[in-house]
């Protein structure tokens, strides 16, 4: 009874409150009420889940339709009947080689996922072989103060999202690192303001294109000796920069609009400087803070993806800039999939602040 | 010389146009030992006389002389309760008093802080609420919280801004006849 007690107070905290409801229906102890909830909650869901697949296949197919009519009216027209003829055959019989490229269907996506986690399987496995056949090799390498062989092989999809998010951590710290110091000093000190306010309004707007390309002219430089990869650093960098404005702007106005009651409170306590920063400033614009960190997560998360591809870091945006260039039957497919794959993660980090923010938060109320 | 003065204080907000005199020509002596009840209509300068009293505003001129020396900053010897109660939301009621108790006593150690917090968290009657939340609280509790705050601080003077005036009739009443006990107890000029 207690650990169900506790089971549903955390899923609440989590944002998944339908979950809750979910066991209770198992456990039998529903209510009427509820029970509409549940219908509410899960079933409706649910249903336009199923909904949008349905539209989805029903659209996929049209436009696989159109796209087959034109294919064979334009081999009628150019080659003739007998090459139309069997050009009809070959998309009809599901051949690869001649299927009309256009919006992949839902069992085809399906398929692509499914390929790509077999294709992790085998990459991970060569990985462990290969760690395990230089083991040996490798020690006597490093004995000898040589650099170990690593292992060169192309990443699968499962190592570019870890990439991808690695990326999208170090990119949030470094803007967490600097907006949230600097956004403090900036809300305390209307001089500070006034100094820092033009460059806040013309760098907040800039696209994150062109950020990638500044950075890459100022690291390019600074690492000119390395010749390491820079495109984790170039990548994790220009995602920082990018999205470090909605918490330097969201903390500067949370510590600059601390109530008054308890500005009061520090001056009759005769608080120092630094207990009134930590001990009521801080605390007190902690869910504004907290605001601005969620928003700064969304935007780089979502900026990464143009970075990625831009700088060629092997993360998801790499992943589908090479599967649009490459063309091939399924690469539409693997596209739409690794587009699930970044709305799924995009959805859980937002719901990581959440949790995170409640947590902090004195007045637990669900912020937007 | 009193034991707290007013000389011709005046007291103007805005400027210019929108120039609005709110206190003007005010004269008062308070002597030690005295509890000072001050009415008056809404908007009519009281929690501004208030303030000036305590430190947390400057007259615009006249001065404002507390044991013979000016007013010129808040200070531990002058505690407040505020209308607001302005009880901080994040912190305990336990970490509430002890925030002000550490700031009055810095020579003290954290035991002899935590006993003092105890000793007038219990006067107030509260000591099952040590480790509540200020929204946890009813009204009536929190202003508890407030006078046990300002006065573990052990003031000279206790200055308070309507303190129940955000109550109901009930929670006032009772609440006025324990600030007269404590008050007793301690013999600080309340006002």
């Amino acid at each position: 009874m207690k650990a169900s007690i506790t089971l549903g107070k955390v899923t609440n905290f989590l944002g998944l409150g339908f979950f809750s409801t979910l066991k209770n229906l198992f456990t039998g102890k529903l209510e009427k009420e509820d029970f509409k909830v549940l219908l509410r909650k899960t079933i409706v869901p649910l249903a336009s889940i199923v909904l949008f697949i349905g539209l989805w296949h029903l659209g996929a197919k049209s436009l696989y339709n159109i796209e087959a009519k034109f294919k064979i009216e334009k081999a009628l027209k150019d080659q003739g009947q007998t090459a139309a003829g069997a050009l009809k055959a070959c998309i009809a019989s599901g051949e690869s080689t001649c299927q009309p490229n256009t919006l992949p269907s839902p069992a085809q996506v399906w398929e692509s996922y499914k390929s790509l986690l077999r294709d992790h399987h085998i990459i991970s496995a060569d990985k462990a072989a290969f760690i395990e056949k230089t083991a040996v090799l490798n020690a006597k390498r490093i004995a000898a103060g040589k650099a170990a062989i690593t292992y060169t092989g192309r990443p699968s999809f499962v190592d570019q999202i870890f990439r991808s998010l690695q990326t999208v951590f170090a990119g949030f710290l470094l803007a967490l690192l600097i907006a949230v110091p600097l956004g403090i000093f900036i809300g305390l000190s209307p001089t500070l303001k006034s100094a820092f306010n033009w460059f806040i309004q013309i760098f907040k707007p800039v696209s994150p294109v062109v950020w990638y390309l500044l950075v890459f002219m100022i690291v390019k430089t600074l690492l000119i000796d390395s010749n390491e990869d820079s495109s984790f650093t170039i990548s994790f960098i220009s995602v920082g920069f990018c999205s470090m404005w909605a918490t330097l702007v969201n903390t500067a106005m949370g510590v600059s609009t601390v109530d008054k009651d308890y500005i009061n409170v520090a001056k009759v306590l005769k608080l120092g400087t630094f207990q009134k920063i930590f001990k009521v400033v801080l605390p007190s614009s902690l869910p504004l803070i907290f605001t601005g960190l969620k928003i700064t997560l969304s935007v780089a998360w979502m900026v990464l993806i143009a970075i990625e591809l831009l700088a060629q870091s092997p993360g998801l945006g790499l992943f589908v800039w090479e599967e649009f260039q490459n063309g091939a039957n399924d690469s539409n497919a693997k596209i739409i999939v690794a587009m699930f794959v970044i709305g799924i993660i995009g959805f859980l980090l937002d719901r990581l602040m959440l949790t995170i923010q409640n947590w902090v938060s004195f007045d637990k109320t669900d912020a937007i | 010389m009193a034991y707290l003065e007013l000389n011709n204080i005046c007291k103007t907000y805005g400027q210019g146009a929108n120039e609005m005199e709110v206190l003007s020509n005010i004269n008062l002596k308070i002597e030690e030992g005295e509890f000072v009840a001050i009415v008056g209509f809404t908007g009519s300068g009281k929690t501004t006389l208030v303030n000036l009293i305590n430190g947390l505003l400057a007259p615009t001129s006249g001065a404002v002389l507390f044991k013979g020396a000016p007013v010129v900053d808040t200070s531990h010897e002058r505690g407040v309760i505020f209308q607001n109660y302005s009880l901080l939301p994040w912190l305990t009621v336990e970490q509430n008093v002890l925030m002000a108790v550490k700031e009055a006593f810095p020579e003290k150690n954290k035991k002899e802080l935590k006993t003092i917090v105890a000793d007038y968290v219990e006067m107030v009657s509260l000591t099952p609420a040590m480790h509540k939340r200020p929204k946890e609280l009813s009204g009536g509790m929190r202003q508890r919280v407030a006078v046990a705050r300002a006065l573990a601080m052990k003031p000279e003077m206790i200055i308070m801004d309507e303190p129940l005036g955000a109550l109901d009739a009930l929670t006032r009443g009772n609440l006025q006849d324990e600030i007269l006990n404590i008050w007793g107890k301690d013999k600080e000029p309340l006002c």
